[in-house]
């Protein structure tokens, strides 16, 4: 049975689509973003020990080549975090379909559906497909949140499995993509228009940054002539929170204006995008 | 010289005239001794086991009332002298009018009657421009004159476009008074009044939700509706008394669990059963209430339908003491064992209560029900109301909610909690509905929640406005009867730190 790393399940998530859902935060992420809020979730572990050392409650142990983390001792300090220098965290579990299908069936009732996020949640295509199979049998809804950096028409069968995907879209222009997370947009966007013709997009996201008002009025502007009114654009002020140095090196300790996000949903607005949405 | 009793009240500068009125009466009340008291129940009053909740030695009203507001539609008043109303304009008078001559333990009417219903009859003049206005003075009155936040009003379970706008005010006005419930049950009301009522309530800490679906299955004979805080009784009946056992001092005399299973808890439990039959007796037998108040000649209560209310508060405390938890971080709420004997604990309770034949109850299956108190602000840190986990040592949300709905089976007359999130949750309606369904499904009785940086917020069970509050803390009067619980509940219960749920839900 395949087991994947999985970063953190969260019960009740009233952030990652709509209504009330259980999110699933795998591990891995082809891209390097450098606003990631989670950087922890970039890589595998490689089990260097380096957090070992530096947890001050002895949550975590080196054992035969592998990191044991005793969630009983941890207080969440985050320090394990910090000090990783491979953009990983120790509290990574490898979990079977079987596993996290019963961590949702004690939710169920509470629920509409699951998200699947990450890192990148794509990189799991048949382990996605088996677990949808199941949780669709329950009655739930699966919505799959992307970066977009896997070409989803190889993945016919799980989007037609998946009731929509949430798909960020962080720059239009692709040298400026190269710089924000290290690869080329051309996949992401042949996702956009590919998602499109199945009717499977569910979301567009961009991240609204400080200082780069011109990139982000080129991705705005062209992103939602390409979705019109057939998808919602949720547009995310920056925030630092979470930010690593790289990042704040190149946005700052800032968070940005709503007002700034609204003149930029007005050009979506106008655009053709009915439901624009900024968070 | 120590001031008299009557002297303090009077002298009192954060008082207003009313309450000054109320606690005078309530003076009196308590200088009476006919009604009958076991010298027993008098013993565990002073060792803070039980409480009466200084309902007095001489009631003369049951504690809660909850008319039946139909026949003022149908019939009109003739003690009163309102006739049968023409339009929504006469009703709202007509029920201002009525509303003061409702008594209850606090002088104010706990049950203002389901609006949703009420106004069905007029719903074609929700279009015409002047009814929101008429509305907006109607709930403006409510608040101004009946200045307690234990006076509480009814919407839904179905739509009409008068709870719309009735929602609509609530939000714009920001009120504390009326205190209000929507009957909810997911297969009944329309899901846009719902996230109607969710939008409103994340902003105003009201309407909460009932389950409708529930309550109503239990109360096939006769209707209920939601009075006072969250107490779950007959329309045209209510709850004769409410004394409390305060299961955490009660636990300190048991030797271990099984002592306090098979011996201290039934004495205590028959010795609050033969208190509640007292009382009724006094209240149907001596007191004229139901010989001569109009309520009752005129068919707006009927005596068979009141029935007594078992408090219970302090489940946590309780069980902490009885396995020796002394950190409430790893005690009930977050311990298995814990929450196993909390439900025998209860288990136990109800079959001592549902074995005992009620008096002048008949229409409630002669039989008392229990209810978790929402606690008094001399309780403080020592009982956590009715079966609630303490302040600050909330679960996350999913075990929160599914503790709770286990253990709320147990209160047919009234159980509720609060929780209050952040915006993540305020900005996602759809999530909150989600969560009261899946709360409702599994038996949940009642839901309230409010954001945060609220002015009206919910303290236990009541609504106060935190601005008020900080009026008493000055030394300035409050409009409201129960600012003053709320400032103490506040100081002494920490009721506002409830842990904030925010997107990560733990
Ligand atoms: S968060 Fe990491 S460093 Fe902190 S206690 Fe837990 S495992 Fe240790
Ligand atoms: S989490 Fe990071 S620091 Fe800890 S062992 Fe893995 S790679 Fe090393």
């Amino acid at each position: 049975m395949e087991k994947i790393p999985i970063n953190r399940l969260i019960d009740f998530s009233p952030v990652d689509g709509t209504g009330n859902r259980f999110a699933i935060f795998v591990q891995k992420c082809p891209f390097r973003c450098l606003y990631c809020h989670n950087p922890e979730t970039i890589n595998e572990c490689s089990a260097c020990g380096v957090c070992v050392e530096a947890c001050p409650k002895g949550a975590l142990k080196k054992e035969s080549g592998a990191i044991i983390y005793d969630e009983s001792k941890c207080v969440g300090c985050d320090t394990c975090l910090r000090v990783c220098p491979n953009l990983s965290s120790p509290k990574t579990r490898y979990m079977s379909v079987e596993e996290i299908e019963s961590r949702i069936t004690r939710v169920r009732p509470f629920i509409r559906g699951i998200t699947v996020s990450g890192g990148e949640c794509a990189l799991y295509p048949s382990f996605l497909e088996e677990l949808f199979i199941r949780v669709k049998r329950m009655g739930l809804t699966c919505l799959i949140d992307s970066n977009g950096a896997k070409p989803f028409k190889d993945l016919e069968y799980l989007v037609d499995l998946c009731d929509g995907v949430m798909l960020d879209v962080k720059a239009y222009d692709d040298d400026f993509h190269r710089k924000l997370t290290s690869k080329s947009n051309a996949v992401v966007i042949e996702n956009l228009d590919y998602l499109l013709s199945k009717n499977k997009l569910e979301e567009v996201r961009t991240v609204i940054l400080p200082k780069y008002d011109d990139q982000n009025r080129n991705t705005v502007d062209n992103v939602s002539r390409i979705i019109g009114n057939k998808s919602r654009y949720k547009l995310i002020r920056y925030r630092y929170y979470g930010v690593r140095e790289e990042g704040l090196k190149e946005f700052g300790k800032v968070i940005v204006d709503e007002s700034y996000a609204q003149a930029l949903a007005e050009l979506a607005r106008k655009n053709g995008c009915v439901d624009v949405v900024i968070s | 010289m120590e001031k008299t009793e009557v002297m303090k009240i009077i002298s009192d500068e954060t008082l207003t005239y009313a309450q000054q009125v109320l606690a005078l009466a309530r003076l009196a009340e308590s200088y009476d001794d006919t009604l009958k008291r076991n010298p027993l129940w008098i013993k565990a009053l002073k060792e803070g086991k039980v409480c009466d909740l200084n309902e007095g030695l001489a009631p003369y009203r049951p504690r809660y009332i909850l008319p039946d507001y139909s026949i003022l539609l149908e019939k009109g008043c003739s003690f009163l002298e309102i006739e049968k109303p023409k339009n929504l304009t006469e009703l709202c008078f007509d029920l201002l009018i009525f509303y003061r001559h409702v008594p209850s333990i606090t002088s104010y009417p706990v049950y203002l009657g389901n609006f949703t219903e009420l106004f069905m009859p007029f719903e074609d003049e929700a279009d015409n421009p002047s009814t929101k206005e008429v509305l907006r003075l109607f709930l403006k009155s409510i608040d101004k004159t009946l200045c307690d936040s234990f006076v509480h009003a009814n919407v839904g379970p179905n739509r009409s476009k008068l709870t719309d706008i009735i929602l609509d005010l609530t939000k714009e006005m920001q009120l504390a008074v009326p205190n209000i419930t929507l009957l909810y049950d997911e297969d009944v009301t329309p899901r846009d009044l719902a996230i109607h009522a969710v939008d409103v309530m994340l902003a105003t800490s009201k309407p909460s939700f009932a389950n409708h679906k529930k309550y109503s299955s239990e109360h096939s004979n006769c209707p209920y509706a939601i009075a006072s805080c969250y107490n779950a009784l007959n329309v045209g009946g209510g709850g004769y008394t409410l004394p409390r056992l305060r299961l955490y001092k009660i636990s300190t005399e048991a030797k271990d669990a099984d002592d306090f299973m098979n011996n201290v808890l039934p004495r205590y439990v028959d010795l609050i059963l033969e208190n509640i039959d007292q009382r009724i007796k006094f209240i149907v037998e001596e007191s004229s209430f139901f010989k001569s108040s109009f309520l009752v000649k005129e068919g707006f209560v009927e005596r068979e339908k009141f029935t007594g209310m078992v408090g219970v508060v302090g489940v946590a405390e309780c069980v902490n003491n009885l396995l020796g938890i002394e950190n409430k971080a790893f005690g009930f709420g977050h311990n298995e064992k814990a929450e196993k004997l909390a439900y025998e604990i209860l288990s136990k309770i109800e079959k001592i209560v549902n074995e005992h034949k009620g008096l002048y109850c008949s229409k409630c299956d002669d039989k008392y029900q229990m209810h978790a108190q929402v606690g008094i602000d001399t309780d403080g840190l020592d009982d956590a109301p009715g079966c609630r986990v303490p302040v600050g040592f909330e679960p996350p949300l999913f075990e929160h909610l599914t503790l709770e709905s286990t253990l709320h089976g147990f209160f047919p007359c009234g159980v509720g909690d609060i929780f209050k999130f952040d915006q993540t949750w305020s900005k996602s309606k759809d999530a909150v509905l989600d969560v009261i369904n899946g709360a409702f499904r599994k038996g949940l009785r009642y839901f309230t929640a409010y954001s945060e940086d609220n002015d009206v917020v919910r303290v236990t069970g009541y609504l106060v406005k935190k601005s008020e509050i900080d009026k008493l803390t000055n030394g300035e009067q409050s409009i409201n009867n129960c600012t003053v619980f709320g400032k103490g509940a506040k100081e002494k219960g920490r009721a506002l730190d409830r842990k904030v749920y925010g997107k990560n839900s733990d």
